[in-house]
């Protein structure tokens, strides 16, 4: 626990191992993407998903059988415990759509009375495909909105370099899931967009210490300027990321199965974030061939001359 | 240096104070209660129907818990147990009858002296409900504009005795057909000075005669489908405080849509069938002089009439001419006719008794039909990804009878099935009829249980997500971690108060963010910590270390904030609900853990560390 000493550990002079590793992953995910895409849920699909409770062990065969016989192209799953079942419908031709669920649920109803209901979810097609457009502008959006920001606040390069890191996190965690197999519904969505700002809110604590070490640090060059930013960093990063992953552990075991989903989102990542700003940011930049006047800010010509005088 | 004005501890005290306060009554569980409000004006909740109500309760042995007057025609009735909550509403409802709507409710139980600060609102995933998000059928709404303005043109050119072949419908636009072009032009004067900004006439070429081409306005349209989904509003809002929902929200969303959320209502299919249904009635003369059987078989139906079929069947000719629409009728009761048979008593408006006693006295003695509308739609999407909407207009004869008088102002229509379908058509012909069809576009229902284990989930979570983190700090940062714990529990605190100040809905998802906040929250006073442990290596003075490591920290802090704000913002932007909660939360937490990391821990650092003279370490 005790950090008398600062570590230097050669994190940019490991840069390149860690780009073949995010390539492959990126690809990876690319790859899954293309060949399996995402198990979109019904909030982008449209469709009904109905989850019911019995008093004890359900048969989900017998449910299927008796969804089946009423004609529904129903998938039947426990959820959670043996208790619960999950049921998802997938939209189809010519039956009132919004009476899915009310339907299904008679028919559960009238096989064992003891059934309950904990909740029903009938999303129209158009809803679909208009959640899913917003889910995209409101992604490109944040992405626009952080570039301007990163900017104003440092350098085209620095924003080019923490774009580079976001979108890095948000492939390599669709690609995760798109691999998995695992449902992307609205909540996921809300999970990629919390890890844009999560990755960023790193990304910018490295970068706000390049632009000061590059200000401070004046005779030293710039790869090893990066690397001196990113282990003063080290302990921060590695304590913030402890403490959101204890959290999240915590809503993944005990805040019930709705957001169980969201929950792994954010832990997947929160730990490639974690990776991206310490590896892959900072390479970005040096890629970029960032250098140290590129920081000085043009309105302090006067400061640079009047200490280059005293220097001399 | 490490010494604070007085002003930041007062300010820092104020907010504390703050935040306990309106955040306080959110640690008091709710009661079920009972919201009792007059229906009109006419008949006030005064204190003879207070007493009634007190009598009632107490012969049936209700106990309750407390009697409080909300306003004017309003009282909350709190009770110990769900059960007498239910008990309580059925005989409330049996002694006051349909002149006051009752509501089940879930009263906070907070103390007397807070009751002016209210508790957060928890969302329809915790407390269990319906949610609904409901498009209006905005062609339907033009359909019936059209319709209306071709009727309107007939008349017009009657009355100017302007000699017109025909008005028909083509496209999304009228065609009024005329023999020569001398009595287009006429008509075209007439017709443009009476309808200057809503429709456009233009000549449209024909074969024979002349012929003139009505388009409705840009502007004109947009007013359409503005009444259109305000009327529906309405009559939304109408038809959910008869199904006695307290609560409720009724808005509008888009262009197009309005989302409706019926916080505990348990049996989704009710609620759905009561809105969305546009059931109307009209009363048609039956043409008695014309085979109908006949008409079906050939298909050719006579001029003048419509094929129809009653319930069981059979069909009926009716005149195409409406006498009476369901628009006229102000009340509608269920009850049974002398045959015990179910029955829904009509009264109509001073406009409709004069028009349907006319119509009525001129045909005694002839039969006439009493015809049940109800609009359907169903969407679905083509292969090609383009979306179909396909509405059915369902028109049923229910009821023949002969009319033995001139009807007026009440009477009592009969044929329908049951009790139940009575009570529902009462009631939708109460509320009003909807301007346009609406169909569901989205739907979530949470049942009560699944409510009730979210809600302990996300308590369960946020508790051990925070005691982990406490923990975490404290062995890792020891005294400095203690104070960043304080920090860290003033920042849930206000989170939660400023939640409730805003009567923001908590949802599972802001719950998410609640927890997240928790653990990006410490994020300042690590880096704080960390600047403050790096300036000690340095060879700083623990005084200056602390002092240098607030400094030095504080525009990463903000950089860091900032960019985590705009994802918050964008997010919100967004606009889906559960999306929204989540950002809303995040975008607080982000806010309010600037002052408690930043000032709030450094006013106690301060208080520890900034009297003493020499410190030789810091407990870091």
């Amino acid at each position: 626990m005790n950090t008398k000493t600062q570590k230097n550990i050669n994190f940019v002079g490991m840069r390149k191992p860690a780009m073949i590793f995010s390539i492959l992953m990126i690809l990876a995910s690319i790859g899954s993407l293309f060949v399996n895409g995402l198990n979109l849920g019904v909030d982008f699909t449209g469709g009904t998903v109905i989850e019911v409770g019995y008093p004890e062990a359900a048969n989900v065969d017998e449910i299927r059988k008796s969804l089946t016989a009423a004609k529904y192209d129903a998938s039947v799953q426990h959820f959670g415990t043996a208790k619960d079942v999950l049921i998802r419908i997938a939209p189809h031709e010519g039956v009132e759509r919004s009476k899915v669920g009310d339907n299904v649920l008679s028919i559960l109803k009238e096989a064992n009375p003891a059934v309950e209901m904990r909740r029903v979810e009938f999303v129209g097609p158009q809803i679909g495909d208009e959640l899913r457009d917003d889910g995209g502008t409101a992604m490109l959006l944040a992405l626009a909105g952080i570039l301007i920001y990163v900017t104003l606040r440092f350098e085209f390069r620095f924003s080019v370099g923490a774009i580079i890191a976001l979108v890095h996190d948000v492939l390599i965690t669709v690609g995760i899931f798109s691999i998995t197999r695992m449902e992307f519904d609205l909540t996921i969505l809300a999970a990629i967009l919390a890890i844009i700002g999560y990755s960023l809110n790193d990304t910018i604590v490295v970068f706000d210490r390049v632009r000061e070490n590059f200000l401070k640090l004046r005779k030293v060059n710039a790869v090893e300027s990066i690397n001196t930013s990113i282990n003063q960093t080290l302990s921060r990063t590695i304590v913030t990321s402890l403490t959101t992953l204890l959290v999240l552990i915590a809503l993944y075991y005990f805040g019930g199965k709705v957001i169980h989903g969201f929950s792994l989102a954010m832990i997947i990542g929160v730990i490639v974030g974690t990776y991206s700003s310490i590896y892959v940011a900072s390479s970005s930049l040096i890629m970029m061939g960032i250098t140290r006047e590129a920081l000085l800010p043009p309105e302090k010509d006067d400061d640079g001359r009047e200490e280059d005088g005293s220097v001399v | 240096m490490n010494r604070y004005p007085l002003w930041k501890y007062l300010l820092i005290i104020a907010v504390t104070v703050f935040g306990l306060l309106f955040a306080l009554p959110n640690l008091y569980p709710s009661q079920p209660a009972i919201q009792i409000s007059s229906a009109s004006e006419i008949t006030p909740l005064d204190n003879t129907v207070l007493e009634n109500i007190k009598n009632t309760l107490t012969k049936k042995g209700l106990a309750t818990e407390s009697i409080e007057t909300l306003g004017p025609n309003k009282v909350l009735i709190r009770f110990d147990t769900p059960d007498n909550q239910l008990a309580a509403q059925e005989a409330i409802n049996e002694s006051l009858g349909k002149k006051f709507n009752t509501a089940l409710n879930l009263a906070p139980a907070t103390p007397k002296w807070l009751r002016s600060f209210n508790p957060m609102n928890l969302g329809l995933d915790l407390r269990g409900g319906v949610h609904f998000l409901m498009e209006v059928d905005m062609k339907s709404a033009i359909d019936k504009s059209l319709s209306r303005s071709s009727e309107e043109f007939r008349t017009l050119l009657r009355k100017n005795k302007i000699n017109y072949l025909g008005v028909k419908r083509v496209g999304d636009h009228l065609v009024i057909q005329f023999k020569n072009e001398e009595l287009r032009d006429k008509a075209r004067a007439e017709l443009k000075n009476q309808y200057r900004n809503e429709i456009d006439f233009s000549d449209e070429k024909v074969a024979k005669g002349a012929a003139l081409k009505a388009v409705l306005t840009e502007n004109n349209i947009k007013n359409t489908k503005r009444f259109a989904l305000q009327q529906n509003i309405t009559t939304l809002r109408k038809r959910v405080n008869e199904l006695g929902v307290s609560e409720p929200v009724i808005q509008q969303q888009g262009l197009d849509r309005i989302v409706v959320e019926l916080p505990g209502v348990q049996d989704p299919t009710l609620a759905k069938k009561i809105l969305g249904t546009t059931a109307t009635l009209e009363f048609r003369l039956v043409d008695e002089g014309r085979d109908a059987y006949a008409a079906q078989a050939s298909g050719r139906i006579p001029a003048g009439d419509i094929l129809l079929k009653e319930r069981n069947g059979n069909p009926v000719l009716l005149k195409r001419r409406v006498m009476l629409t369901g628009d006229y009728i102000t009340n509608a009761n269920a009850g049974f006719d002398q045959n015990q048979q179910p029955s829904v008593n009509i009264t109509l408006d001073g406009k409709g008794s004069k028009l349907f006693a006319r119509a009525t006295g001129a045909n005694v003695q002839k039969l006439m039909g009493v015809v049940f509308i109800e609009h359907k739609t169903d969407i679905t999407k083509q292969e090609d990804g383009t979306i179909k909407k396909v509405t059915k207009v369902n028109k049923e004869v229910i009821n023949i009878a002969r009319i033995q008088d001139q009807l007026s102002k009440r009477f009592q229509i009969t044929g329908l099935d049951s009790p139940q379908e009575s009570h529902n058509l009462a009631l939708l012909l109460r509320a009003g009829a909807l301007a346009a069809p609406v169909y569901i576009v989205e739907e979530r229902t949470v049942g009560p249980s699944l409510g009730a284990d979210n809600i302990a989930a996300g308590f369960k979570s946020v508790i051990i997500g925070f005691v982990l983190v406490l923990i975490f700090m404290a062995i890792y940062y020891r005294v400095f971690g203690l104070v960043a714990n304080l920090a860290l529990t003033l920042n849930l605190v206000l989170i939660i108060a400023i939640l409730s100040m805003l009567q923001a809905t908590l949802t599972l998802p802001g719950i998410a963010g609640i927890v997240l906040t928790v653990g990006m929250a410490v994020d300042a006073n690590v880096l704080i910590y960390e600047r403050i442990k790096e300036e000690l290596r340095n060879g700083l003075t623990p005084k200056a270390a602390i002092q240098s490591g607030y400094e030095k920290a504080f525009s990463t802090i903000a950089d860091a904030n900032i960019t985590t704000l705009i994802a918050a913002i964008v997010l919100y932007g967004m606009g889906t609900g559960p999306i929204k909660g989540f950002a809303i939360t995040l975008a607080i937490g982000i806010v309010s853990s600037m002052f408690t990391a930043i000032m709030g821990t450094r006013a106690i650092i301060n208080l520890i560390y900034g009297g003493k003279k020499d410190i030789k370490k810091l407990s870091i």
